[in-house]
């Protein structure tokens, strides 16, 4: 909300306290660093990482995000970033795929899983699974095959079965063992 | 031996080329005898700007071109670990790079520096073998050389070990310190000798793809995330029918969203052919970003006007297909006919008919179609998700006259081609856009342009009349096959059009006396081109099945029906289709049975089913166990063996023949293309959808046979034999049998 302008100049005792004039724009935090968005509230994230912010690790898959390229972690929880305005995103933390590893490089397990596991095709499609992989992680360490099989992403390439041994690697905590 | 390298073929040498910096570069060239040596001023240190695939830095990194476009392929990986094994080089110290596209000018003419580049046709690793091999040799023999100078000591004493050469007395040295000297040394008159198989170091060990670190943290950059600061983002819509026109437009709301800077209308241009020119009329915004260009797309008031095409539907052109094949109409192409199908038919103790009916199919690539042009007066500079640069290269220089070597196209890793790429019907719109606005551009095609205008794979319809005499060996075999060519409209003759439907060699020809396959052509205005595993794909569905229901008949078990159809082991000559090894495909077939327990098909619960196929030189099989859990199918096991001859990497050949499996199962169970009133009715995921993990086997385990023989390519060789085994595996679990693709729909039909 922009501030109420007075309509009477402040006298007396409140004339040195000036409110501070509330900011323009959409603040919020992405992989750790705070961002203000200015222009149009309703651009979606999904386009605001990839245009503006040349985060392009999140892919465009579709326009309702229906192949799952398009996941993030915003909060805990793994959303398409096609569905989400920036308007509703004031105040949230966002996790992309380029934020999974940790600031001194060192790769999440899932990360390090995939590349163990060669869970890779053409690739365009492993950021998404790899943020679906995580939200799942964190809700269950120990998914069965069950929990995976809910996994919404698509894949033309067929990494299916090897995501599933990389996220199972991940998840007995054998990431990065031979 | 001429002036400038080792000949390798009339046309290319292999060459030193001077590099900066105390580095060696070997690379190949295409030369012509007129040709003069490159001079070496000109060659700076960038490998880019060479035909060269290898440098050696003084550090003893060791960097290495791709010359291919990987598509998923994993040929970023094999390629280069081709040449590392012939140059001894430590893997470690080894970084790769994708070439782009290498072009120089002939008088005018394009020469291409790298010689062939084409992605995920399956060609990449047989024609490497052939070339790249010789690249690692020569680097290696002249890093000998210049140790056996330094040491006073002959080249033959010394041996290579991972990026170091070592002496007879125990002195090692690492190839960074000896790479300024080796790239003074004169080539040999003659090819070095390649290594022995017994000294493959990393030729036959597994690797893992060496994009990995990069894509699974984001920063693998694909050409939809390339941008130019200034470019303008261009968003189309292709008009619903491929022959229709515009009849109205109002861009006013469009031009009203901030952002927006321009609408630009495009038209497929006369007398080019399918895929080097707009696919449809489209009406395109462009904007300073995506966001806005995609909100004016929406805004846009458009009213399109149906072309003679609006009458079509797919379902019209399948009973127009089965009629064709059900009466006597002559075919368009007789494309093999061996001894008297007629006569023998009446000597025949049992007869089998079926018709065989599947859809047309999308390519779905992940990334859906884009480019980036930028032009200037007298350069083109593109990023292009592209299969085969050089056809894109092609389509650029028409429509901008630049001299070949003004052309810069550079290939980041591609997501997803699966033949869709090797059409550049979104090049030429991005340059025609690029041209129009005279701005950088940068193409985004949103998924629903994606489903509804691509190149798609037609329909088919497969009609199989075979015989069979008393003691169960088959007498005749009659296959003809309906469909819209996919060779339509770009210009190959008309009798030659079925080339892209279905092989004169393909299974059971050569294996049975009396053999006949007609096709008859189909006449579609949807557009149809290329597709991963074509015609393969839509010939072993029908052919495997066929068998199938044959041994069925037969009151037999199906491998030992096609065991008998294989006989003996032996080479069966196919004429332009290569040859057979009859005992290389009784082999992965036994495979698979072994792992699958065949012994249990009849008793078994679950249903078994098998199938096999050759491609090209290289075998499959695949063994599915299924069942029917209420309407719910379960595929429980799928083993597929595949027998490519020499293996490069195991791991990405594993991951090939996993992915291509459940690719192809994928496709098989769910997705169908249908055309009504002119119009495809598919517009997203959620209209073709390719199966979740729920739906897939939790694993494919996949069977490598060790061979010696030169590599064959592997890129779609698991796809044709996947959906047949899984519908032989279905008619075995459920008694159904699935005539008609896609699977699900068909199999609840007919529940």
């Amino acid at each position: 909300m922009a501030p109420v302008q007075a309509q009477v100049p402040p006298t007396g005792q409140e004339s040195g306290i000036v409110a501070e004039k509330v900011r323009d724009g959409i603040e919020l935090e992405v992989n750790g660093e705070r961002f203000r968005h200015t222009g149009d509230p309703q651009m979606p994230l999904l386009w605001y990482l990839r245009d503006v912010l040349r985060l392009t690790g999140t892919k465009y898959g579709g326009d309702a995000g229906e192949s799952g390229a398009d996941l993030v972690l915003v909060g805990a929880k793994a959303v398409s970033a096609i569905t989400q305005p920036l308007a509703r995103l004031a105040g949230k933390a966002v996790i992309t795929v380029e934020g999974l590893a940790a600031d001194d490089g060192s790769l999440h397990p899932l990360q390090q899983a995939f590349i163990d596991e060669d869970a890779i095709g053409c690739g365009y499609c492993t950021p998404g699974w790899l943020i679906a992989g995580v939200d799942l992680l964190k809700r269950k360490p120990h998914p069965s095959d069950d929990d995976i099989d809910q996994l919404p992403n698509l894949c033309r390439c067929g990494c299916q079965s090897r995501v599933r041994r990389a996220i199972k690697r991940a998840a007995a905590g054998k990431a990065g063992q031979p | 031996m001429s002036g400038y390298g080792i000949r390798l073929s009339r046309r290319r040498f292999l060459q030193v080329l001077a590099g900066g910096a105390g580095a060696l570069v070997v690379g190949i060239r295409v030369a012509d005898a007129t040709d003069a040596p490159l001079p070496p001023a000109l060659l700076g240190d960038n490998l880019y700007d060479l035909g060269a695939y290898v440098r050696i830095d003084a550090s003893g990194s060791v960097l290495i071109g791709a010359r291919d476009p990987d598509t998923g392929t994993g040929v970023a990986t094999a390629l280069p670990r081709i040449i590392a094994d012939e140059l001894d080089a430590d893997w470690n110290r080894v970084g790769v790079v994708p070439l782009g596209l290498g072009v120089e000018n002939d008088n005018g003419k394009p020469r291409w520096s790298y010689g062939r580049q084409l992605g995920g046709v399956g060609g990449s690793i047989p024609a490497a073998w052939n070339d790249l091999r010789q690249v690692g040799a020569v680097a290696r023999w002249l890093l000998l050389q210049a140790a056996a100078r330094r040491l006073g000591v002959p080249a033959n004493r010394l041996r290579c070990e991972a990026g170091t050469v070592i002496a007879p007395d125990g002195r090692r040295f690492g190839y960074g310190s000896l790479a300024a000297d080796a790239s003074k040394i004169a080539l040999p008159d003659r090819m070095p000798p390649l290594k022995n198989a017994a000294d493959y170091k990393l030729i036959g060990q597994g690797a893992g793809d060496v994009d990995a670190r990069a894509i699974v943290t984001g920063q693998a950059r694909y050409a939809i995330d390339h941008h130019y600061g200034d470019a303008l983002v261009a968003v189309p819509t292709h008009c619903p029918w491929p022959d229709g026109t515009l009849a109205r437009i109002d861009t006013t709301d469009t031009l009203a969203v901030p952002g927006v800077l321009k609408v630009i209308q495009l038209k497929p241009e006369p007398g080019q052919p399918l895929g080097s020119t707009v696919l449809a009329p489209a009406v395109v915004v462009l904007a300073e970003n995506s966001w806005a260009a995609l909100q004016g797309r929406a805004k846009l008031k458009l009213e399109w006007k149906p072309g003679a095409s609006a009458g079509e539907s797919s379902a019209a052109l399948e009973q127009q297909a089965v009629a064709l094949l059900a009466g006597d109409t002559p075919p368009t192409s007789r494309v093999r006919n061996d001894g008297d199908v007629e006569a023998a038919g009446r000597k025949a103790a049992r007869r089998l008919d079926a018709t065989y009916v599947q859809p047309w199919l999308a390519h779905a690539t992940a990334e859906p179609m884009n480019c980036l042009v930028r032009l200037d007066k007298d350069r083109a500079s593109l990023v292009v998700p592209t299969q085969a640069p050089q056809q894109a290269w092609a389509v650029v220089q028409r429509l901008t006259g630049l001299a070949p070597d003004r052309i810069d196209i550079r290939v980041p890793r591609v997501g997803g081609g699966y033949g869709r790429r090797l059409d550049h019907d979104f090049v030429a719109e991005a340059v025609l856009l690029a041209k129009a606005v005279n701005k950088p551009v940068r193409l985004l095609w949103t998924r629903d342009e994606d489903f509804t205008h691509d190149c798609y794979r037609a329909g088919s319809v497969h009609r199989i009349s075979a015989t069979v005499d008393r003691k169960r060996q088959l007498l005749s075999w009659h296959q003809r096959m309906a469909s819209a060519s996919a060779l339509n409209g770009r210009g190959v003759p008309a009798d030659r059009l079925w080339s892209s439907e279905l092989q004169a060699g393909q299974l059971p020809a050569a294996l049975v006396p009396n053999y006949r396959s007609d096709w008859y052509a189909l006449d579609s205005a949807m557009p149809r081109g290329p597709m991963r595993g074509m015609p393969h794909l839509s010939n072993a569905f029908a052919v495997e099945s066929f068998i199938d229901e044959l041994a069925h008949q037969m009151r037999e078990d199906p491998l030992k029906t096609r065991l008998r159809i294989l006989g003996e082991p032996g080479q069966l000559a196919l004429g332009n289709d290569g040859a057979l090894d009859t005992g290389r495909l009784v082999n992965v077939l036994k495979l698979v049975a072994d792992r699958i327990e065949w012994k249990n098909w009849l008793r078994s619960v679950n249903g078994l089913g098998i199938a096999c196929w050759h491609v090209d030189g290289a075998y499959v099989a695949h063994a599915v166990e299924a069942a029917m859990q209420g309407e719910t199918l379960v595929i429980q096991r799928v083993v597929c063996a595949v027998d490519v001859g020499r293996v490069i990497n195991p791991l990405g050949l594993q991951g090939q023949v996993a992915g291509a499996t459940l690719d192809a199962l994928s496709i098989a169970l769910n997705a169908a293309i249908t055309v009504k009133d002119g119009q495809v009715q598919q517009h997203s995921y959620r209209d073709y959808p390719l199966a979740g993990m729920a739906q897939l086997p939790n694993d494919v385990e996949v069977i490598t046979v060790a061979d010696e023989r030169a590599p064959a390519g592997a890129s779609f060789l698991a796809m044709p034999t996947a959906a047949p085994a899984l519908a032989n595996a279905v008619f075995r679990a459920s008694a159904v049998r699935v005539r008609r693709l896609p699977l699900m729909k068909e199999l609840l039909r007919l529940l």
